[in-house]
């Protein structure tokens, strides 16, 4: 063959060609940007406008930050300060504002000398919601989670330390009643024991009870009022204990929505399209203005304590129906397999179905929590002084009349640092819980 | 053996309701009621008490009373005088309103900026990404008192138009006044109008001495409804126009082209009626201390508007996003192995597909949209919620019922909706086996 070959070809190259570098048009940055901004006349276009776009922003908000005005004590100091600079009023930025009221848009009203207590409540928050998120964690750290609320609420609210140590009391009688009972006479007296006997534990018992004990040795620290607690304090309690609180109860509302008792179900499905069928505003004014007419004449409790109810209702609607695609995402079989592996009901929810319909789940739960963080914001119209509401407080006075975009801008950041950090931590838990192979 | 044959005798013992699956879901239903019932009527007892301590009574016959306050933003007639049942009715067309307009431009930005977000180009779909995440992790009221904030802080006033050295100008060809009382835009005047004071209008424009201003021509309910009678029966004749090219289609195999016959058959009849008519447009005039003529869309009704329409087209995007990526690239390129064009491809096998996904997580946006309109009472916007829920509860002492019908009216207009989807899923569902 190659004599053949010989013959027919005249010239062949006996050494190989030098490597020579691609185009240039094909490599590096240069192959990135046609690539990427100027494949084609419409993304031309479209470069061109973004661009556009980007360069308007931040024409006028580069210099606007960039000549911000941090150390004045009102805004006609800042305007001084600008005017000094041969700036107009509106040239620079007076991020004073922040700096002088952080506290105040922080802690709200909370007495300063207290300071510490909401601070170390936060801290032993995050030690207590560690162990539950992170799976590194000891497992025999999650009793200190469990604890973690009652100190959390003494901390912010102070007062007795009986009040929060009956009341987990309470859960303590109630689990105790559950696993005695339920042995002695099967799950459905259990449980009804676990229901009643902490209520009526609540009802008879504790007042009594923590006014005996403080009398023999009174652990109380300083009361604080909840009209006293605003800003981002105020945001984070109700959206934490709305959080913590809806899940279960969602959970629960899920599965009677599944469940085939025919009353169980109408009531759940009644109950979830009627809480997400109004906007939680009226449910806010509902919580405010009509409670008192639902309520035993004389009983008046604290307006957080009614909005953290309402709040936690709303979210555990949502939550109902997320859980619910997740349920109904799962194949028969998983339902089936947990019967004929003969677990009762409880069991085959708690060990086959919920695991894997709540991982199915995770990005819509953690929506309903983004939503319902944002959300309470709007307790500012029913009187509470979210940040929001301190915004138009701060406004009111003398030295910070006529502020606006550095409240806004500053709020709107906190916000979005705690919406989008919620949102990867989920992103992260799918990825760990991920089972598929790919 | 005749031993085991034996039925065991059916007798039923007092256990067996806990013990037994036959009997035990009655155990628990009957429980679960009682605990219901008990609950209810803990809470109407409760009420019932309540209301004899204060003096009230259970009645909604303030519905018929003059409701005695003033609604800037109406659709309808209203004045003082007018019932709070009057006042209700406002309201309910302002939260449709703002709900209408906020849904339509939140589907228009959704679907743009879900459709940029998976651009390949990097500078257009980073910076939809920032939009999307933006919005979606701030609060909506943020942004609506943010964006009232702009419009009543850094626009001029009114004033500031007036005379030679204004310092600000009309914008779009000198018809659309930005002000920090509102926007005004112009309005379609008929200089032919039907109705009665057009009738008015050509007797006095007639009068007029030479020189005289003459006053823009008015315009009334019948001549829009003339106008969009025309485009409703031209829009029919399109289709049918269409449903024709289809039947031409099946039967020879050609399609004739469509597009500019029934571009003609919209279009032209539709402007017959226009230039009939005589439409005009009227721009805004400076007179007096404010703008007149044109129409005035009141701060509060823009700043919701667009802060609704920003925030939920983000989350639209996300869904128009996530519903063209759950189309798998096989049925792309199934279709063009069958020889469809690029456009026929997105019309006939990726739309249909994508749109399954699509429009229920759309049609829950745009229910979230209606309900946070209620949102309204951060900028004054006079929604339902704030007539009945709010100035009329105020006033008359009846938080009971105006909370209940207010909640009720959004529990109905939701129920709607989900009912409307509910259709729509089954009509469009996977046939399956």
């Amino acid at each position: 063959m190659s004599e053949v070959h010989a013959e027919t070809t005249r010239f062949v190259r006996t050494e190989m060609v030098a490597e020579q570098d691609p185009p240039i048009t094909e490599t590096g940055a240069v192959k990135w940007v046609r690539e990427n901004l100027f494949s084609g006349w419409l993304n031309v276009l479209l470069t061109v406008l973004s661009l556009f776009i980007i360069y308007t922003i931040l024409a006028a908000l580069l210099p606007w930050f960039a000549n911000s005005v941090w150390t004045a004590e009102s805004l006609a100091g800042c305007r001084e300060v600008l005017s000094e600079q041969g700036l107009s009023g509106h040239g620079g930025a007076c991020f004073s504002v922040i700096t002088e009221r952080w506290n105040q848009l922080i802690f709200g009203f909370y007495p300063p000398e207290l300071y510490w207590r909401p601070i170390l409540a936060f801290v032993v928050f995050l030690l207590g919601i560690a162990p539950v998120l992170f799976q590194g964690m000891p497992r025999q750290a999650l009793w200190g989670s469990m604890a973690a609320p009652f100190v959390v609420y003494w901390l912010i609210w102070g007062g007795s330390l009986w009040g929060p140590v009956l009341t987990a009391a309470g859960f303590g009688i109630g689990a105790a009643a559950f696993i005695v009972i339920s042995r002695a006479a099967g799950n459905i007296l259990g449980s009804l024991a676990a229901l009643l006997l902490p209520v009526l534990f609540w009802m008879f018992l504790v007042s009594p009870l923590v006014s005996g004990l403080a009398s023999v040795a009174p652990l109380e620290i300083t009361k604080v009022e909840s009209n006293d607690i605003g800003g981002f304090m105020l945001a984070l309690i109700i959206g934490i204990s709305g959080i913590i609180l809806s899940l279960p109860l969602g959970i629960l509302l899920a599965l009677g929505r599944q469940s085939h008792l025919f009353i169980i179900t109408k009531v759940s499905v009644a109950f979830i399209e009627i809480i997400r069928g109004v906007p939680l505003i009226v449910w806010l004014f509902t919580a405010s203005l009509l409670l008192n007419y639902f309520l035993p004449p004389g009983t008046d409790f604290d307006l957080m304590l009614r909005v953290i109810i309402m709040v936690t209702l709303f979210a555990s609607a949502y939550i109902a129906e997320v859980v619910r695609g997740g349920l109904a995402a799962l194949p028969k079989g998983q339902y089936e397999a947990a019967d004929a592996l003969g677990l009762d009901y409880a069991k085959s929810m708690r060990l086959i179905i919920l695991p894997q319909a709540l991982k199915i789940s995770i990005p819509g739960i953690v929506n309903t929590f983004i939503g319902l963080f944002k959300d309470t914001t709007l307790v500012v119209f029913i009187g509470l002084l979210d940040p929001i509401g301190l915004t138009n407080a701060i406004r009111a006075t003398t030295e910070w009349n006529g502020i606006y975009w550095e409240l806004f801008i500053f709020i709107g950041l906190m916000f979005f640092i705690f919406c989008y950090s919620m949102g990867r931590y989920s992103i992260y838990l799918e990825k760990k819980l991920q089972r598929e192979h790919r | 053996m005749s031993a085991s044959t034996d039925v065991p005798k059916a007798s039923f013992r007092l256990s067996q309701l806990i013990y037994d699956t036959r009997y035990r879901s009655i155990t628990i239903q009957v429980i679960a009621l009682v605990l219901l019932v008990a609950a209810l009527w803990w809470l109407v007892n409760n009420t019932v008490q309540n209301l004899e301590t204060l003096g009230k009574d259970f009645d909604f016959g303030f519905l018929t009373q003059p409701a005695g306050y003033d609604i800037n933003q109406r659709l309808i007639d209203y004045d003082s005088q007018s019932t709070h049942g009057r006042a209700a009715m406002v309201g309910i067309l302002n939260t449709l309103l703002v709900a209408l307009l906020g849904c339509a431009l939140a589907t228009i930005v959704g679907v743009l900026a879900g459709v940029l977000r998976l651009s390949k180009n990097w500078l257009v779909s980073n910076l939809t990404a920032v939009y999307v995440e933006g919005f979606r992790n701030v609060p909506l009221l943020l942004w609506i008192i943010l964006i009232f904030a702009i419009m009543t802080e850094s626009t001029p006033e009114p004033r500031d138009f007036r005379g030679e050295d204004a310092t600000a100008s009309l914008i779009v060809g000198e018809t659309v006044a930005v002000t920090n009382r509102g926007v005004y835009i112009p309005r379609v005047g008929f200089e032919n109008s039907l109705s009665a004071a057009g009738a008015d209008w050509r007797a006095e424009t007639a009068a007029l001495e030479a020189g005289e201003e003459a006053a823009p021509p008015p315009s009334s309910g019948l001549d829009w409804l003339i106008v969009f009678g025309v485009l409703v029966a031209s829009i029919l004749g399109a289709r049918w126009n269409t449903r024709r090219a289809d039947a031409i289609q099946e039967a020879t195999g050609d399609r004739p082209a469509t597009w500019y016959v029934n571009l003609g058959i919209i279009v032209l009849p539709t402007l017959a009626a226009l230039l009939a008519l005589g439409a005009t447009i009227v721009a805004p005039i400076f007179r007096g201390f404010n703008f007149a003529e044109g129409i005035h869309l009141r701060n509060s009704l823009i700043a919701l508007w667009l802060a609704l329409a920003l925030y939920t087209g983000a989350f639209v995007a996300e869904i128009v996003r996530a519903g063209i990526l759950s189309v798998s690239k096989g049925q792309t390129e199934a279709a063009s192995a069958l020889g469809l064009r690029p456009g026929r491809i997105m019309n006939l096998v990726i739309l249909p597909q994508a749109l399954r996904v699509i429009i229920p997580p759309l049609i829950s946006q745009y229910l979230n949209l209606t309900k946070n309109s209620s949102l309204a009472i951060a900028v004054g916007y006079m929604d339902v919620r704030s007539t009945l829920g709010g100035i009329t509860i105020n006033q008359t002492g009846r938080e009971l019922e105006g909370m209940l019908l207010l909640g009720l009216f959004y529990l109905v207009l939701s129920l709607v909706i989900s009912a409307l989807m509910n259709v729509y899923n089954n009509a469009v569902k996977l046939k399956e086996r």
